[in-house]
């Protein structure tokens, strides 16, 4: 199956371009895009985790080794399309435009955060596993009703693809040909769960036979290729195709969770030694050196502008105000019922 | 003024009125909407060329089309979780579960999106979706077809849960319901889908959600019932008379929010109540009334509430699903037995 499913490559691990046919796609302006949107990424993710560990956020979710599957991703989408996101998929929102501010709320246990964005279409991230599908296929189906050209992309991971939501989403999808871009990152592990034992078969791209639609198995540490699997697949969604399976092949070079210890299922050393080949950042780095683009003032000043960035961030999260309690009731409905005015009055009352 | 008043009662008496079942005020429900709003849409299996197993949507894909009376895969989470996608992006789907026993599926899409997306977004996202579903035992149905769970659905927060039992209120309920911003489970009892006809407008009409209705007016006990329970508390209460015993029965109509003014207000007169209703006993709606009167009317009760009710067992095969279901001899008992306390 892996035949049948090549992996699809633009820029390999040494940084070089695998095809003249690809000159096109390293353009100095769009090179430089994907490496600051994924230093970006890396930035924000250490933060994310530092944080954590000073005990000033809650749980955090690291994406760190996914940069360039969800920098490309997110990268292909048009403005007024759909974003359908995991809770790690914060990197994918954040390129495609979430405020960076709710980011944060959200790992601070903040309601307000919920929302990646009040302008882009991109809904909370899904927390159970694969339910996000559905929704995506129907999104899109109502952008074809409204007549509009616009897709949905719903992010999953490898584990996802044992759900039944997963066959749920797709199948209706490619039923009615709604413009959908479904997009696996396969990163190897469902928590401690490896691929193998998650799947009898090789590749996540081939299950897109059951469903008659195009199956793509493309190198998720190369964001050249993500960028351009993506495209391909929305341009086909918009021109009423159907949708499209993309498996990124990529790596989670931390833990699941900062809860989680991957020492106890998988031999780290191992993942740092192929951290050092297949970084997604490094090989754009290559590349960049390759091509003669890597300019030492440039990266200095970007770091400092994503350093500035993300400490004005955190500085407003730590400063925003406080939290709410009412809150937990004045969103259920519309309308509040009448048990929960009176349990807000009962709960208010109590605390003043 | 006097001019007004008397266009109103000459408009009154022009109603055009038509004579329906239960299952024809649903259809009525829901082509009064899709002719009203092009936004309502109709999602569901068999529901299209078929008009659905029980043709609650007999006629609507023939004269709508195949956009908005859309024929499902056998997919219940799909088709739930797609509607969710629909409804954030603006459409107003309404899905049929074939049999309430089948929404299992589906459970997962409604306890973790369908009645959390307002609450989690603060409202940036709303979801005005409703799903419709037969429920109740009593006609024979195979195994699971014949589950009544409310329950689970009214302990669940963010969604309001609905059950008429007439042509009547099953139409007006079931445009409140798609005219609601907040997710409605709609359960349309099926043994009475078929029953008696009753007169229905014609035009569009719509009954609050959360409001019961007093059928029956009395001064000695309340009966409390909804859905197929209705007829068999109805009958109760009659056949009570000729012992000099009258009763208020309440048709709650909406299983979530309760109306709970209107229990207070028939609990306080009568001072004994007995609750009907045809889903298990342990954790049931009757559990959750029986807390509001205590809430509201403690110190009127002349008696204990008593509640018949479907057993704390699965719905058992139709051979014996007539043992299991409350009957109008259960409830007769129940009401004599609070008169007589």
């Amino acid at each position: 199956m892996k035949e049948k499913y090549p992996l699809m490559t633009v820029v390999d691990e040494k940084g070089t371009l695998v095809s003249e046919h690809y000159q096109s796609e390293v353009k100095e302006e769009q090179v430089k895009t994907f490496y600051y949107n994924m230093l970006r990424l890396r930035t924000y993710d250490k933060k994310g985790k530092a944080l954590q560990r000073q005990g000033r956020i809650g749980t955090y979710v690291p994406f760190e080794g996914q940069e360039a599957s969800q920098v490309g991703s997110a990268l292909a989408l048009n403005e007024e399309d759909w974003m359908f996101p995991t809770y790690r998929d914060h990197g994918a929102t954040l390129t495609f435009g979430a405020d960076l501010d709710r980011l944060l709320l959200h790992w601070n246990g903040r309601v307000e955060g919920c929302v990646p964005s009040l302008t882009k279409k991109i809904f909370p991230a899904a927390i159970p596993i694969a339910t996000q599908l559905p929704h995506a296929t129907g999104a899109a189906m109502a952008e074809v009703y409204k007549g509009t050209n616009n897709c949905s992309i719903v992010y999953f991971g490898d584990g996802a693809t044992s759900e039944g939501d997963f066959h749920e989403g797709m199948n209706i999808a490619s039923v009615f040909k709604a413009p959908v871009v479904f997009f696996n990152q396969n990163n190897g592990y469902a928590i401690s769960v490896p691929i193998e034992k998650q799947m009898n078969s090789e590749t996540i791209a081939q299950k897109a036979v059951s469903y008659g639609i195009p199956g793509i198995r493309v190198d998720g540490m190369d964001v050249f290729a993500v960028y351009l699997a993506v495209k391909e697949a929305l341009d086909r969604a918009r021109r009423g195709e159907g949708p499209t399976l993309i498996e990124a092949v990529t790596m989670r070079f931390g833990p699941h969770t900062t809860a989680d210890d991957p020492t106890k299922y998988r031999d780290q050393e191992k993942i740092d030694e192929k951290r050092e080949r297949l970084d997604p950042l490094s090989r754009v780095e290559r590349l960049m050196k390759n091509l003669n683009m890597w300019d030492k003032d440039w990266i200095k000043n970007m770091e400092d502008e994503i350093e500035t960035e993300l400490n004005n961030a955190i500085d407003r999260m730590e400063a925003f105000e406080k939290p709410n309690p009412a809150d937990m009731f004045d969103y259920v409905f519309e309308e509040p019922t009448w048990t929960i005015a009176e349990q807000k009055e009962a709960l208010l009352g109590r605390i003043g | 003024m006097m001019i007004s008043t008397v266009k109103n009662q000459v408009d009154q008496i022009n109603i055009e009125h038509k004579s329906l079942t239960l299952i024809q005020g649903v259809n009525e429900g829901l082509k009064t909407m899709l002719q009203e709003d092009e936004n309502v849409l109709l999602l569901g299996e068999d529901i299209g060329v078929n008009g659905g197993v029980f043709r609650a949507t007999d006629g609507l894909q023939k004269e709508f089309g195949k956009r908005r009376v859309i024929d499902t895969p056998l997919s219940e989470a799909g088709f739930v979780g797609t509607a969710v996608g629909m409804a954030l992006n603006g459409l107003k789907p309404v899905v049929e579960i074939q049999f309430l026993g089948f929404i299992y599926p589906a459970y997962e899409q409604i306890a973790t999106h369908v009645t959390r997306t307002r609450s989690r977004t603060m409202g940036h996202y709303s979801l005005p979706m409703v799903i419709r579903a037969p429920y109740g035992a009593g006609v024979r149905s195979p195994e699971i077809h014949s589950d009544s769970v409310e329950a689970l659905f009214t302990h669940m927060p963010g969604i309001k849960v609905v059950c008429p039992s007439n042509a009547y209120d099953a139409k007006g309920l079931l445009i409140a319901a798609i005219e609601d911003p907040d997710p409605v489970l709609f359960l349309e009892p099926m043994r009475l889908y078929r029953g008696k006809r009753m007169d229905v407008p014609a035009e569009k009409y719509s009954i609050e959600l959360g409001k019961g209705t007093t059928i029956q007016t009395g001064e000695d006990v309340t009966v409390f019932a909804w859905g197929a329970m209705v007829p068999i508390a109805e009958q109760a209460a009659n056949e009570m008379k000729e012992q000099g015993i009258s009763c208020d029965v309440v048709d709650l109509r909406t299983l979530y929010p309760l109306d709970k003014d209107m229990i207070a207000e028939s609990v306080q007169k009568t001072g004994r109540v007995v609750i009907v209703h045809e889903a298990h006993a342990t954790g049931g709606v009757g559990s959750e009334i029986t807390s509001v009167i205590n809430d509201t009317s403690f110190l009127y009760l002349k008696a204990p509430i008593e509640r018949v009710t479907g057993f704390d067992v699965p719905v058992p095969l139709f051979a014996i699903e007539n043992d299991y279901l409350p009957t109008t001899e259960r409830v007769k008992e129940a009401i004599k037995k609070v008169v007589e306390f």
